[in-house]
């Protein structure tokens, strides 16, 4: 009785923070800060919005018109794919916590995580019409599309932005500056993830081939 | 049993799985064409050798040395044999035969009355012909009995600055019978006389090309290092042809990949009577002759157009002198085929010079391997021919059905899905061909047959989509009206106990 009571407030509580992004979206600047400050947001509800945009990317590959979007099924690694969003998003994260800490940052990485994930909605939400608007449209119409996936890609800008700014309560320009930095953090874990595998790739091959060489010699 | 019986039907699965992938790759063709991801995909041959003619094919004595110009009119074939100072007229008597008429090595009526290395030859519809005499610096014109009609010389006016020698290399002429020529080290464009001999002008110079970075380099270099740099000049032309509608085509060896990836460097191009470039270039790829290029087999660098002859169907056939290619293009810039190699064997090259057609069958001259080689279309050739003239005729039903025999014979051909689409297009079955241009790639054509499917179907669709505009504004209306009504029903006062 009281674990289906239980699992029920889950649910609402779970459908509760997910509406909750449609009033971050609108009102970033309030909702955002509700979203950490007063528990507003959840997890699930995050990953949901992830496993949204995710989708909105693979399904837009498969469906968006032709005029819009060719894609060459010989070249797609459809997980290579999926990872080109969660990889930059997993540096993002550690690379704005990483940063933020030092400079009295409030949030944490659970929240930056859950707040970035709240401000990729506009995505999903404009992805899955525009996926259907972009077949019954020709190509002296191609504007509209265009320039509305380009608004949603804005949106999700300032999105951002406003979201970092509530969760670490840093005034505007520090969140541009930050922002910025975490760009630069970004590429600096890249180098060194890079450096890292092929300096392990080649340490590998060292021992592979002294092995070889052995058993040629022997 | 079921359990068996499932566990075979995996193994078959699993089978052919791995029947499947280990598909055997078609074995590099002779004729190719670049597909929507500019990928090479092989397709049967649009044209196929007849013979290549060496000198004792033709019946002469001695050897061709060094040809460089080849000239067809009807059924006669002219060839400079620059290297013996001498044209030969030919005569294609059947369809694999080609015959000496006589070997032009003097005329009459002017001295020298001997040619010196004559590099091109173009015989007019009404039985002139030009000659261009570089040796003598002249372009000669004389009648068919080779009497001397006049000459062209080196044009005495201001615009040609008189320390430059006139050696002219190749000419066309118009049916006004104004000529076209191109010279040694002129690069204004090509040197225009009128029908008198007047020297008349320059047509279609190149836009210098400079990239800002060499601007810069320049500016910051001194005198004698500028002096070394190479000079922004425009290229000059190295062949010319006048097609059936009179513009000519141009053709440059003087590009660069970088410049022809990004799109500067222009190899071919179709002049207007202003000298302005009007060739139509709406294929998914520039007309540059091959798009990918690999340096190997000692073959480097991109195509370097070294001729080009245009059909009656505005077909053009571009000659690369790289590596021996052909590249037909249709009216629109799109490849219909490529074909050819370098090589000592038939249909390919070791250097071709010049290439001309006589109706749809292709003649290109090699200059080092001094032969003449004629192709002949193939059933899949003509059939492509065939359905770009029905087309171009206002037969659209018809160059439809051409252009399935094509997709019957090759799959890969692009041009076929969008040709049939094209064709259903004008019939009015708009929803059949947007399947054919989506499959294709084809933007245009698409929105142009989903527009008119759009209309036909809102049209068919009017009381549907007015009832449910009608449903979805009015209901939620309505009921809105009956719970306000409740609403005030159940507040008011009357009711009240």
């Amino acid at each position: 009785m009281i674990a289906t009571l239980k699992k029920k407030i889950d649910l609402k509580h779970y459908l509760a923070t997910l509406r909750f992004a449609l009033y971050c979206i609108t009102h970033p600047l309030d909702g955002f800060w509700d979203l950490t400050h007063e528990k507003r947001g959840s997890m699930a509800a995050a990953n949901t919005i992830l496993l949204l945009t995710l989708l909105a990317r693979v399904l837009s590959l498969q469906f968006t018109g032709f005029i819009f979007l060719r894609v060459n099924w010989d070249r797609i690694n459809i997980f290579l794919y999926i990872a080109s969003i969660l990889f930059p998003l997993a540096l993002w994260c550690v690379g704005n916590w990483g940063l933020t800490t030092l400079f009295d940052g409030k949030g944490r990485l659970p929240q930056i995580y859950m707040a970035s994930c709240y401000a990729m909605t506009p995505y999903p939400l404009l992805q899955f019409p525009l996926i259907l608007f972009s077949n019954v449209l020709t190509v002296d119409e191609a504007e509209f599309y265009t320039v509305l996936s380009g608004f949603a890609l804005l949106w999700a800008a300032v999105l951002f932005l406003c979201a970092m700014m509530q969760i670490h309560e840093y005034t505007i320009s520090k969140t541009i500056l930050f922002t910025v930095f975490t760009i630069f953090a970004m590429l600096v874990m890249i180098f060194i993830l890079l450096l890292f595998f092929s300096m392990i790739s080649s340490g590998v091959m060292y021992f592979i081939s002294i092995a070889r060489e052995i058993m040629f010699r022997l | 049993m079921k359990r068996l019986r499932r566990f075979s039907a995996l193994i078959i699965c699993m089978l052919l799985a791995l029947a499947s992938s280990m598909t055997v790759f078609a074995e590099e063709g002779y004729t190719y064409n670049y597909d929507y991801w500019g990928e090479i995909q092989y397709s049967p041959d649009a044209y196929s050798v007849q013979k290549v003619y060496t000198a004792a094919d033709m019946g002469l004595e001695g050897k061709l040395t060094n040809p460089q110009g080849l000239n067809v009119i009807g059924n006669m074939i002219y060839i400079c044999d620059t290297g013996n100072n001498r044209i030969i007229e030919l005569e294609r008597v059947d369809q694999d035969t080609i015959d000496v008429v006589r070997v032009i090595d003097s005329f009459q009526g002017a001295e020298p009355n001997t040619f010196s290395a004559p590099t091109d030859v173009d015989v007019t519809e009404d039985g002139y012909m030009f000659i261009c005499d570089s040796g003598n610096q002249r372009i000669l014109k004389l009648d068919l009995d080779l009497n001397f009609i006049m000459e062209f010389t080196k044009p005495q006016d201001s615009n040609f600055d008189p320390k430059q020698s006139f050696i002219p290399t190749k000419l066309s002429v118009d049916t006004a019978g104004r000529v076209y020529c191109i010279a040694t080290n002129v690069n204004q464009g090509l040197i225009k006389f009128e029908n008198d001999g007047e020297f008349s002008g320059f047509v279609g110079a190149t836009k210098v090309l400079f990239k800002w970075t060499d601007y810069i380099w320049k500016r910051l270099a001194t005198q004698e290092q500028r002096a070394q740099m190479v000079s922004f000049v425009p290229t000059e032309y190295d062949n010319l042809y006048i097609d059936p509608e009179g513009f000519v085509f141009v053709c440059t060896m003087n590009v660069n990949g970088t410049d022809l990836d990004s799109g500067d460097a222009v190899p071919i191009r179709r002049l207007n009577m202003l000298g302005n470039d009007i060739l139509i270039q709406n294929g998914e790829w520039n007309v540059i002759g091959d798009i990918i290029w690999e340096d190997a087999g000692g073959y480097n660098g991109p195509s370097l157009i070294v001729d080009i002859t245009a059909m009656e169907n505005k077909v053009y056939v571009a000659l690369d002198k790289v590596r021996g290619r052909l590249f037909a293009y249709d009216d629109q810039g799109r490849m219909l085929f490529a074909f050819g190699g370098a090589g000592n064997m038939d249909g390919y090259f070791r250097q071709p010079a010049a290439i001309e057609h006589m109706d749809h069958d292709l003649l290109v001259l090699d200059s080092v391997d001094a032969s003449l080689t004629l192709f002949t279309p193939t059933e899949y050739g003509s059939l492509i021919y065939q359905a770009i003239e029905q087309f171009q005729d206002g037969y659209y039903t018809e160059s439809g059905e051409s252009w399935q025999k094509v997709l019957d014979r090759n799959g890969n051909n692009d041009l076929a899905y969008i040709g049939i689409g094209r064709s259903l297009l004008r019939q009015g079955k708009y929803h059949e061909s947007m399947e054919y241009f989506k499959l294709k790639y084809d933007e245009d054509n698409y929105s142009k047959a989903f527009k008119q499917y759009r209309k036909e179907w809102v049209e068919d669709h009017i009381v549907v989509i007015f009832l449910i505009v009608f449903l979805v504004l009015c209901v939620p209306l309505a009921i809105g009206r009956v719970k306000k009504v409740k609403a005030e029903i159940d507040r008011a006062d009357i009711f009240k106990v």
